[in-house]
């Protein structure tokens, strides 16, 4: 398999956690991630829903996604047209549901990526790699093992279970 | 082969095969639980994936513990169908008021040493204070767990975390916690277990082992495991009949890292907003004004964290005048037992907000919702901006001892300052 995007840089710093992502409070009104979207961001940056492009790829430091292992704080930045998650390290929660929901997330040195940057990324069984296209660097991203590629190649847990019904060995 | 550590241990057992840090395996699941806070997107996946029967009914199990039963809110019509679900499917359900769902998984007996439990909330990692492997997991791997009684899991490397001496007069396990936050960061420990050892840990009782275990998430572990010993079987003696064998790290494990923390050198810790992580001595924030205390959750509302805090306000017999203090059981059977006691009438008495079991005042989704720019000390184990429900406020995480004793004195204080009283 091989996944190749590309999309605009959106930065955030260190322990971005899910809360900051979507307040855990929004989802008591509704788990529909398309109405969820427009409040991503809301708690750290209230224009930043508004700002956010489909294609954009979020580009983080460490620790993206920790605290609360929710999982609205995917499938609302899945709704929003992004499709891959660049940051130093993820939470473990948040780096399955990122899997599960078909959202890539790529553990890579982010730093030196700048904002409105220009990334190209491909993922493949032979590992991942993130082009700027604004700076010209390359960085190689920590390889995905086969479980959890094969999941993000048929899109996600759902359409895997639906084909398997079980967890099998690659 | 080198030995092995619990983690491996316990997963070579649910895997079937020798299991290895860095081994990406396929386990049994022994338990999985679900909150009303995600099992209704649980319910949306297990679904779309075309799920039909579960795989093992008596090994799931729902809490409501996030929301409360109010017909007029939202969220009852998220109970309402979890509740229907759980009938038909013979899952067992704990409705809302029994506790907070890490509290009660481990009061049913159903977390024992050797067993691998996952949950759909972080805070999971609780049960590794009874020698079990428990991680926290999201609502699609819930769902396929209910399916198919299985899960994928990445074999941790493990930290050891060795306990020398004996804590100080008004220093807690909740100190012991944050000193570790403090230390290893809040991804200190990304994807590895914290194994906790040496005869400080030895010396904690079950409930203070809680308190450790539930945290570590708060420094991005997978789990957080003590060794089983006879106050672990004193434990689940009065709670299950079912057998168990604990777990022992062989004495050639291989560890990533090895921390030693000499409880003796301790003193009472305060996480300032917004991190859990931005640890310091109570010292450095002692005089900050505060609006309100919260004494409860997960991490700190067991009976003995409300004992010492009531211990505090009963030597004092006040709350300061424009402070809320807030008190929330972690389940029913940590409130029957302090109302039988006459703790929770007494704290009544002195002007307590009683509240039902629950984790709603934690993450901001249930009243009481701090006031705009209100200062909040709290036992709880996240201070994240709005993590209360509002953004304006800002949270100070720290033992019960110190919630109470700031509580009397309407600034933050060092519980020390009450000398003995505290139990």
């Amino acid at each position: 398999m091989k996944i190749e995007l590309e999309g605009r840089a959106v930065l955030f710093g260190d322990d971005v956690n899910t809360d900051y992502i979507i307040s855990s409070s929004r989802k008591q009104e509704t788990l529909d991630p398309h109405v969820l979207k427009n409040f991503l961001f809301e708690s750290i940056d209230p224009a930043l829903a508004g700002s956010i492009r489909s294609g954009d790829m979020l580009v983080a430091g460490r620790n993206f996604g920790c605290g609360s292992a929710m999982e609205i704080a995917v499938t609302a930045i899945v709704a929003a047209g992004i499709r891959a998650v660049l940051a130093r390290s993820f939470s473990r929660t948040y780096y399955r549901n990122a899997i599960n929901n078909g959202l890539i997330p790529v553990e890579c040195d982010t730093r030196g990526i700048v904002a409105d940057a220009r990334l190209r990324l491909v993922l493949g069984t032979e590992g991942a790699r993130v082009v700027d296209l604004t700076s010209g660097r390359e960085i190689d991203g920590h390889p995905l093992p086969a479980i959890m590629l094969q999941i993000l190649s048929e899109g996600g847990l759902v359409p895997y279970f639906r084909t398997h019904r079980d967890f099998i060995t690659p | 082969m080198p030995g092995r550590t619990i983690s491996e241990k316990i997963l070579s057992r649910a895997s079937g095969r020798d299991a290895r840090a860095g081994d990406l395996v396929i386990c049994d699941v022994d338990c999985a639980m679900g909150t009303d806070g995600s099992v209704p997107m649980a319910l949306d996946y297990f679904e779309q994936m075309g799920g039909t029967r579960l795989f093992d009914p008596r090994c799931i199990v729902f809490v409501f513990d996030h929301y409360l039963p109010d017909p007029l809110a939202p969220t009852f019509p998220l109970q309402a169908r979890a509740r229907a679900f759980a009938s038909r499917h013979g899952v067992t359900l704990y409705d809302c008021g029994e506790g907070v769902c890490h509290q009660l998984m481990v009061e049913s007996g159903r977390t024992r040493p050797g067993g691998l439990l996952v949950g759909a909330d972080s805070h999971s990692v609780t049960g590794g204070a009874l020698n079990a492997f428990a991680t926290g997991i999201g609502s699609s791997d819930l769902a396929a767990t209910m399916m198919c009684g299985r899960i994928w899991l990445k074999v941790p490397e493990t930290i050891t975390i060795v306990l020398t001496g004996t804590t100080p007069p008004g220093v807690y396990p909740k100190d012991i916690a944050l000193a570790l936050a403090g230390r290893l960061g809040a991804d200190g420990a990304a994807c590895q277990t914290l194994e906790f050892d040496g005869p400080g840990a030895s010396s904690l009782d079950v409930e203070d082992r809680l308190v450790l275990s539930n945290m570590s998430v708060e420094m991005g572990a997978k789990a957080g495991i003590f060794r089983a010993d006879a106050k672990t079987a004193a434990y689940l003696a009065a709670r299950t009949n079912e057998a168990f064998a604990p777990v022992e790290p062989d004495a050639d494990a291989v560890y990533a890292r090895e921390i030693h923390i000499d409880l003796a050198q301790l003193a009472p810790a305060i996480a300032r907003p917004h991190q859990v992580d931005f640890v310091f001595g109570v010292g450095e924030a002692v005089g900050t004004p505060i609006q309100m205390a919260f004494i409860g959750t997960c991490t700190g509302g067991r009976a003995r964290d409300i004992r010492q805090a009531a211990a505090i306000l009963f030597a004092a017999g006040r709350i300061a005048p424009g402070v809320r203090l807030v008190i929330a059981p972690a389940s029913r059977e940590v409130e029957t037992l302090l109302r039988q006691d006459g703790t929770l009438g007494r704290l009544a008495a002195i002007g307590a907000t009683l509240l039902p079991p629950g984790c709603g005042p934690c993450c901001g989704t249930a009243p009481p919702i701090p006031d705009d720019d209100a200062n909040v000390i709290s036992t709880a184990n996240r201070n994240f901006t709005a993590r209360m429900g509002n953004a304006s406020a800002s949270i100070f995480l720290a033992s019960p001892a110190a919630c109470a004793a700031s509580a009397v004195t309407g600034r933050i204080t060092d519980p020390r300052e009450f000398g003995e009283t505290v139990p």
